[in-house]
């Protein structure tokens, strides 16, 4: 498994640049309806990027990853009181520590399997926790459960859908410059190392399980951070947010960005989500409504994917600059 | 609980872990022998039920049914193994985990197309709708033996194909040393194809048995896949024998977990899978 682009070339660089602008600027000329998507579409890229620190950067596939999303999410559920707004400088870390924590408490048991078994425990995880939301009316059960008001923020008021945009968008710079900076700490040398060769690594001294056990925590954490955001802007949370289709879709937009390198999680995401909408509303032509067949496109697009561009978006800007050099 | 209702569930759990085996063993031959993560597994055993369904209510015949299924499950097991998966067994994971979730929308999506997103029940034939007097009031269904029946004979069928009958070693030797296996004139591709469409065959031949007794809707595949995994993960991976115990294990909890603790039911077969990995972290029989 190799990552993409660890070190971004200028020219993606300004590619990136151009996009956090476009981001920064759109709600002045899009509607409060696409505000709104892309509002969303965000929060899904801060999902999306700490997906990739496990999948691109530590070599983790976990398809389970969207049970820490959810569990924030049902966090706040849990700390909004029925009456009143609920303030979001303490509710926040604390539903990304809770879900911090519960990566923990899972890491331990699957990070010391690995390959084939490393995805089907992660699953078979994100489902266990599915169930005891889904079977259990104390936590809301299969319905799920309203968040009444959104967080309280201080000056921000994040009822107003603006606000809430900047500071997702805030959110999610600040979640790619720290991951960047994980990126090329010693400690992310140290995962990328554990993805290239974890036999090596753990032969000159380093104790994988307790690295992988950090990132697999740390990225729940974040996960959780975006499931928290999920959770106030739609005021609402089911166990469908820590579903299995929820992680795929996760790794989906990680893959189809190109993985290692969080820019390319972000395009994913965007892309992704992008994709899906626009698969449901496919016109109908005569009897047929395409949109409504949406699984059918989105299926062979991904299937398109996986064959012929398995690097991703990214992967495919790389690939030019790579002939070049075998050409001479 | 008294005697009679005990040994319903305990017939009920066999049962329901036999079916499991079903799906279970293909998946764990497949990912021992090819090294592949199939999602789409689960989808099989759906498309099996909806098959089971629509030629039984058309027809009236539910052997026709099987027997059609059978035959076709290994027809497009061999053209799905051709055309897509011989090209990922030497793909990295994350590859096969997608394309497989990409086939699972396709394949849910054409159930759609052709049969419709409605829940179905399925008749019991008639010779298997009677019920078996266990007491006054209390009496065990005949189709349910019906079905362990069946389960047991093909996990029966399927060891002795695998550890008396030549193509068996072949498989072994296969899952052993694929290049050994090829150098000594194994036609390991064909051995592969074989060993998939098997396991496709052994999916929807479940979700057909079942189908009376679980009726036949959308998604049906996705819960009944993960519970499989669980199988997997605990009898270790490759190991059919391994299968065959996990599946009657989880089974067992399944089944008296939602008698005797409903609010934990859901939860309780991945309880048992992390107890499992805490003490054995490659599984019951890693191979």
């Amino acid at each position: 498994m190799k990552a993409n682009l660890e070190t971004l070339p200028r020219a993606l660089q300004a590619v990136v640049a151009l996009g956090l602008f476009a981001l920064a600027v759109f709600p002045l000329f899009g509607t409060d309806f696409y505000a709104q998507m892309v509002a969303r579409m965000m929060i899904l890229a801060i999902f999306a990027m700490s997906l990739d620190l496990l999948l691109g950067v530590t070599g983790l596939v976990s398809l389970g990853h969207a049970a820490f999303f959810g569990l924030a999410g049902y966090a706040l559920a849990f700390l909004t009181p029925a009456g009143e707004a609920v303030s979001l400088w303490w509710t926040l870390p604390l539903a990304a520590a809770a879900a911090g924590l519960a990566a923990l408490i899972i890491g331990f048991f699957v990070v010391r399997t690995h390959g084939i078994y490393f995805i089907m425990v992660t699953m078979a995880f994100a489902q266990m926790v599915f169930f005891l939301f889904f079977d259990n009316k104390v936590l809301g059960g299969s319905d799920g459960i309203y968040v009444n008001f959104k967080p309280s923020a201080g000056l921000f008021d994040l009822d107003n859908k603006l606000v809430f945009y900047y500071f997702t968008l805030a959110m999610l710079l600040l979640v790619y410059a720290f991951l960047r900076r994980v990126l090329f700490s010693p400690f992310g040398r140290v995962l990328a190392g554990i993805r290239i060769n974890e036999h090596r690594m753990r032969a000159i001294g380093y104790s994988t399980f307790g690295y992988k056990l950090a990132a697999f925590s740390l990225a729940g954490a974040l996960a959780g951070l975006a499931g928290y955001l999920w959770a106030a802007q739609s005021g609402f949370v089911n166990p469908e947010l820590m579903g299995f289709q929820m992680s795929a879709h996760a790794m989906m937009m990680v893959i189809l960005g190109g993985m290692g390198n969080f820019a390319g999680a972000i395009i994913g995401a965007f892309a992704f989500e992008y994709l899906l909408e626009w698969f449901k509303d496919l016109p109908a032509i005569g009897a047929v409504h395409l949109g409504k067949h949406w699984q059918l496109w989105m299926g062979l697009f991904i299937v398109l994917v996986v064959v012929f561009a398995p690097r991703g978006l990214l992967g495919l800007a790389e690939r030019r600059p790579r002939k070049a050099t075998s050409d001479d | 609980m008294d005697l009679a209702n005990f040994l319903i569930q305990l017939l009920n759990s066999v049962q329901y872990g036999l079916l499991l085996f079903m799906l279970a063993a293909g998946l764990t031959l497949i990912f021992g022998i090819m090294g592949v993560v199939n999602l789409a597994h689960g989808s099989f055993y759906m498309l099996g039920a909806y098959l089971a369904w629509s030629v039984s209510s058309m027809t009236g015949s539910f052997t026709l049914a099987i027997i059609l299924g059978a035959v076709l499950s290994i027809v497009f097991g061999l053209a799905l193994e051709r055309l897509l998966f011989r090209h990922f067994y030497d793909r990295d994971h994350l590859s096969q985990v997608l394309l497989t979730f990409g086939l699972i929308y396709i394949f849910e999506e054409v159930r759609s197309i052709l049969w419709g997103d409605d829940v179905h029940g399925v008749k019991i034939p008639d010779i298997l709708s009677a019920s078996l007097p266990l007491t006054d009031n209390l009496s065990y269904p005949v189709y349910r033996l019906f079905m362990s029946g069946v389960c047991i004979a093909l996990a029966i069928g399927l060891y002795l194909l695998i550890s008396k009958t030549r193509l068996g070693m072949k498989i072994r030797a296969g899952a052993f040393n694929r290049d050994m296996a090829e150098a000594l004139g194994v036609n390991i591709k064909l051995i592969h194809a074989i060993v998939f469409a098997m396991g496709v065959a052994l999916a929807t031949v479940a979700g057909m048995i079942a189908s009376p007794v679980s009726s036949v809707y959308p998604n049906m595949g996705s819960q009944v896949l993960i519970i499989s995994f669980v199988v997997v993960v605990i009898g270790g991976i490759g190991s059919v024998r391994g299968a065959l115990i996990a599946a009657l294990l989880v089974g067992l909890v399944d089944t008296f977990g939602k008698v005797l603790l409903p609010q934990l039911a859901g939860m309780l077969i991945y309880m048992l899978m992390a107890a499992v990995l805490l003490w054995k972290p490659e599984g019951l029989f890693r191979q």
